[in-house]
């Protein structure tokens, strides 16, 4: 325990260096397995290029996705957090999306309510043939984090 | 502890040109519970897996990562290789360092694709210490095929099915089968009968043993999953006693009653009671019960009297009957647009603007005019005909971007018959493209064009109106420029093929996809174009967007052959990812049996040795369940979670992020 406060220390310490020009953020993307995980495949077998700073959990609906994900990304140091799936209609479960969608709609509040800058948090529909979308999303995503800096305030929480 | 082996993967030049694998691999071996790390050129080869197996061997591992492609593309050859080995095959998973890492960072110093691989090798093993072994689920699966729409395509899949000596249940809406293809005179590009190549195969459906028809009868409702369907289907009172009726025909000389029939598009009458065309399948009529007087007031019951074997029975009523089976395979075909959205082709004001549907009843020996061409307003033979091809085809206005397909081999057929019919008659055609993909097509429409006398005119038509008992066609003809206007005598339009009235509600029955027009989605446009995403229910024909009669009768077979496949075993396995309710901490809320899609979730009550309700709470239904999660997250007691991809497995992969 002391040893994990210790090391988180650090990290706080090392992240609020004015120093750090090449500190790069790290945002976690929550996608399904029927559209946005193929979609980012297809982006893979197509060789477009995107900034190298989204590390994916890949669940087989967003429909699965506990809004509690989101939180425990941003206390495990994500500085961004992305949850991506099929556009409506295009559900592989045929109705999981409206479920995310919902339950979405409630938790961006909930999070505006308390604080979060929203520009830390996305919602998108990337469908299996719109690699082009995920790599304009994860860009611009990266790109506006980078501006806005390490996200702590959720850090210490763990 | 763990015993975890760790397989990163250079796949050649694909992952190593911008990944260290050497390093990955040796960070790796420092975690925890990994005992075994290593780099391979090609881990999907024949000694890639090997050294898979013998490391599993050696090292008496307990689960296996393979960091190399998506699983997408490689998770089965692993997972089979590990369950070889003795390792359960859901203790394997990949992290997926290709598609989305080195394919899609292309710094070459490998300083950005490394730290990502590491990341994600990372997350996956801290993952996989989560996954609990599990077993494929096998269910029994019910023999029996169910096929819906009894048209040419149904038609091909109920005969195939039945000669692969499986019962089959064909519901067909109408009072027989035969569907749109029973309707058109000749067909391209043999110009071969529709009747006669398509009536023998309506027979032999009927008349076969492992054929049970239902016809006047609409599916109600669809419960169960792959293998194991409970279908209703609502038979519509015929009026008329099935197991009587000889089919003598005697009634429908006798009825004094006419109606518009439906099947010849409005252009002829039936009577009241009637069947569709003389050749229907069966051959038992049906009773017009909103146009019937006996039926409404209690007048008339001539029928009644002229039948010998007195099969009419007007106190019939719908009948539900319940069918088990494994497989179903929707056929439900196509319309043509209505007339009515014309409005700027006259259509719907205009007598002599018909489409080509009508045109093919016109064309028919067994039509209304016994197969002459003669235009509905004054029974005239037209010496001059119009036909305007993407008539709402191709036409954002119109709500149909897409192409019909089948519109340019048909009119030029159409202007075929006529020149045969009419000799002196001049046939002309506004087109935008000729698309003439397929076997012979190319050559039919040369045909019509250079030998048949067809004047072919490119370009759109902007109006159409009537003068003098002509029909006046202004278009413009793109290729030379000039605005044209015919006086025709009769115009046939090419409507678009457009889904069946009602596609979406048999969909949501179904609980399959349709797209913006009501097509029925196929699972894969290419590699599996008749199944759809919900496990044993597949697509034929039309119904699944616009498609010529050797297609349509393709798919029939291709579905024959999916069908009889899932048929051939007792059992069938599937993917063990569904969902459980930990009992003990359900608090009976319900939010998930609402939730879930499927109707999965039962409520089940725990009884005490008494008969007493002790306890109530949900229950998933492992045949039903497809594994999405949506309960996961509605549960608010965190009482469900789903196997594969637990909240345990979820957080440490996040924890390592």
């Amino acid at each position: 325990m002391e040893k994990a406060v210790k090391e988180t220390d650090e990290k706080l310490a090392e992240e609020k260096q004015p120093g750090a020009a090449a500190w790069e953020p790290k945002i976690m993307a929550f996608v399904c397995n029927w559209c946005t995980y193929a979609g980012a495949d297809l982006a893979g077998t197509s060789r477009m290029e995107y900034r190298p700073n989204v590390r994916i959990v890949k669940l087989p609906c967003t429909g699965r996705i506990d809004p509690l994900f989101i939180i425990k990304a941003f206390e495990n140091g994500a500085d961004g957090v992305l949850v991506s799936g099929c556009h409506p209609g295009d559900c592989h479960y045929t109705a999981g999306n409206y479920h995310a969608r919902r339950r979405w709609i409630g938790f961006k509040s909930l999070m505006e309510f308390v604080g979060l800058d929203m520009r830390r948090l996305h919602f998108s529909w990337v469908s299996a043939s719109e690699a082009i979308k995920w790599v304009d999303l994860i860009n611009s995503i990266t790109d506006d984090i980078k501006k806005l800096g390490p996200f702590m305030e959720y850090r210490g929480l763990k | 502890m763990a015993r975890i082996g760790v397989f990163i993967c250079q796949c050649g030049k694909n992952i190593e040109s911008t990944v260290d694998t050497k390093k990955v691999a040796d960070e790796m071996a420092e975690l925890p519970g990994v005992v075994y790390s290593c780099n391979y050129r090609f881990m999907c080869s024949a000694p890639g897996q090997e050294d898979v197996k013998k490391a599993i061997k050696k090292h008496k591992l307990d689960g296996v990562v393979v960091a190399a492609c998506s699983p997408h593309m490689h998770e089965k050859t692993f997972r089979r290789a590990c369950e070889a080995a003795g390792v359960n095959p859901y203790k394997c998973e990949m992290a997926n360092i290709r598609e989305q890492c080195s394919w899609v960072h292309h710094d070459t110093t490998k300083k950005a694709g490394t730290a990502k691989s590491i990341d994600i090798t990372r997350m996956t093993i801290e993952r996989l210490k989560k996954n609990k072994p599990l077993k494929k689920i096998s269910i029994p699966v019910n023999k029996r095929a169910l096929v819906i729409g009894g048209g040419i395509a149904g038609i091909q899949a109920a005969l195939d099915i039945a000669e692969g000596g499986r019962e089959v249940i064909l519901v067909e809406r109408e009072p027989s089968i035969g569907g749109n293809m029973a309707r058109l005179s000749e067909t391209f590009p043999t110009m071969d009968c529709s009747q006669c190549i398509l009536t023998p195969k309506m027979v032999e459906a009927e008349l076969h043993d492992n054929i049970k028809l239902y016809t006047w009868s609409e599916v109600e409702k669809v419960d169960g999953y792959i293998g194991n369907f409970t279908v209703q289907i609502r038979k519509k009172a015929r009026y008329v006693d099935e197991e009587l009726c000889t089919g003598c025909g005697d009634c429908l000389v006798k009825c004094p009653f006419k109606a518009p029939s439906e099947f010849e598009m409005g252009l002829a009458t039936r009577k009241v009671i009637y069947t569709p065309f003389p050749q229907a399948v069966p051959n038992i009529p049906v009773i017009d019960a909103a146009r019937c007087p006996k039926i409404q007031k209690g007048k008339c019951g001539i029928c009644e009297k002229v039948c010998g074997p007195g099969a009419i029975d007007y106190e019939q009523t719908d009948q539900i009957v319940t069918e088990e089976v494994g497989a179903i395979v929707v056929a439900t075909g196509y319309q043509v647009m209505p007339t009515a959205r014309f409005g700027e082709y006259g259509a719907g004001k205009i007598k002599d603007v018909i489409t080509g549907l009508h045109f093919e009843r016109l064309a028919s020996s067994a039509g209304p005019t016994g197969g002459e061409i003669r235009r509905p307003s004054d029974d005239k033979v037209p010496d001059s005909v119009v036909f305007i091809q993407c008539s709402g085809s191709r036409d954002e206005a119109k709500g149909v971007a897409y192409c019909s397909k089948i519109c340019c081999m048909y009119t030029a057929k159409h202007t075929m018959l006529y020149k045969h019919k009419v000799p002196d008659g001049q046939a002309y055609v506004f087109y935008m493209d000729i698309r003439a993909g397929g076997k012979r097509y190319e050559e039919f429409t040369r045909r019509a064009i250079e030998k048949e006398g067809a004047m072919y005119l490119r370009g759109r038509v902007s109006r159409v109106y009537e003068r003098d008992g002509k029909v006046i066609v202004q278009g413009a003809d793109t290729l030379s420029g000039d605005q044209i206007e015919i006086e025709a005598e009769m115009v046939v339009l090419a409507s678009a093929v457009v889904s069946r009235t009602g596609a979406d509600q048999l969909a949501q029955k179904l609980g399959i996809s349709y797209d913006r027009y009501k097509f029925f989605n196929e699972y894969h446009p290419k590699l599996k174009p008749v199944e759809t995403v919900t496990g044993g229910i597949f697509l034929a024909g039309t119904c699944m967007g616009p498609m010529d009669i050797p297609d349509a009768v393709s798919m029939g077979s291709a579905v024959a052959g999916k069908v009889l496949g899932l048929f051939s075993a007792e059992e069938m396995a599937r993917e063990p990812i569904t969902a459980s309710v930990n009992t003990m901490i359900c608090n009976a809320c319900w939010d998930c049996v609402v939730a879930c899609p499927y109707t999965a979730i039962e409520k089940e009550e725990v009884r005490n040795k008494k008969g007493e309700i002790v306890r109530v709470n949900a229950k998933v239904n492992d045949g039903l369940c497809q594994g999405c999660g949506v309960c996961v997250a509605a549960c608010r007691s965190k009482a469900i979670d789903l196997a594969g991809y637990t909240d345990e497995q979820v957080y440490a992969a996040i924890s390592v992020f």
